[in-house]
């Protein structure tokens, strides 16, 4: 997967890793704004209130 | 060498020397390596795939740190820089600038007559402020109308349960927080002793309240924030506060209660209370 997304990408290697690197940046970031907080009200350790458990 | 092993025509031809025994050993490597390749390709979707589930197992461990980092990390931040402007854009600190005066604060009297209650207010409504002296450290605290997560308790930190008393009120002011992630208000609870002082204050008016009890309960003990704490029904004659956070830290699988009662009242023109001016 990896492999053959390092294969497809142009340029020198030096470019390849600095283009990998933008890229994990922008996965993680898409995580942090939007994927975790959607995935965190099904977590089950955030619930303080009585009356709702 | 035997002479069993032929090169394949044409492979043999392309050695510089053919004629010395070295060509056809060259010539020997060669076939044995193509039957090699081979023999491996059927197996070689299998080993790929394996490789393809090892990168996406190993990229599903990274994001689970990540969301780690996240929940018990960066909602922190978030909240509490949310919070903290809050807490400044509507001032919810100003009566506490005495505590800043050269020749110590004013502190005010205490006041044990009728003291005023708010009137409930509005969903999402920041009605009141809370520090509590034991948290050194922490900061101001809102509080908002309301105890659900995503609006409330996430974003704004402490919640008021709705229906429950207002602050001062004959009954039960019962607030809701984390204890952990999205600022934590209610991180220290634990360490709440019997005669802790709890500030709370609205735009006019300083309720500082003592806690009585702590206790572990489970979820669905609504009886915590009845008016008059574990006895549903009852009808109070005293002002009761409750905090309740979750227990134990990092599990919803209970719930921490810290039980307090009125102690006085003051009005927030004339001063800062004297437990808060002990602090700093």
């Amino acid at each position: 997967m990896y492999g053959w997304l390092w294969r497809h990408l142009p340029g020198p290697a030096l470019v390849r890793v600095l283009v990998l690197l933008v890229l994990a940046v922008a996965v993680l970031a898409a995580c942090f704004a939007w994927v975790f907080p959607w995935l965190a009200p099904y977590m089950p350790f955030n619930d303080t209130t009585v009356g709702e458990g | 060498m035997s002479g069993t092993e032929v090169a394949p025509p044409g492979v043999g031809g392309r050695d510089d020397e053919p004629g010395r025994p070295g060509g056809g050993r060259r010539a020997e490597h060669r076939a044995r390596g193509s039957r090699d390749r081979r023999a491996t390709r059927g197996g070689g979707v299998v080993l790929g795939a394996v490789g393809v589930l090892g990168e996406l197992l190993i990229t599903a461990g990274v994001l689970l740190l990540a969301f780690l980092a996240w929940q018990l990390w960066w909602t922190d931040v978030e909240s509490n820089r949310e919070q903290a402007q809050l807490v400044q854009e509507q001032g919810w600190d100003e009566p506490l600038a005495p505590l800043e005066a050269a020749d110590g604060p004013a502190v005010v009297t205490p006041r044990y007559d009728e003291p005023p209650v708010l009137e409930e207010p509005e969903y999402l409504t920041t009605f009141a402020s809370m520090r509590v002296p034991r948290w050194d450290g922490e900061p101001t605290r809102t509080i908002t109308q309301g105890t659900d997560r995503p609006n409330v308790l996430n974003p704004l930190g402490v919640g008021h349960y709705e229906g429950t008393a207002m602050p001062g009120g004959v009954g039960n002011f019962s607030l809701a927080a984390h204890r952990t992630t999205y600022g934590k208000p209610f991180n220290r609870i634990a360490e709440l002793q019997e005669g802790d002082p709890i500030v709370v204050w609205t735009e006019d008016t300083w309720y500082v309240y003592r806690v009585t009890s702590s206790q572990i309960v489970m979820p669905d003990d609504v009886q915590v924030i009845a008016p008059v704490p574990d006895q549903p029904g009852a009808e109070p004659t005293e002002r009761f506060i409750t905090l309740t956070t979750c227990h134990p830290m990092f599990s919803a699988r209970e719930r921490y209660i810290v039980h307090g009662v009125l102690d006085y009242w003051a009005p927030v023109s004339e001063g800062v209370p004297a437990e808060l001016a002990e602090v700093s």
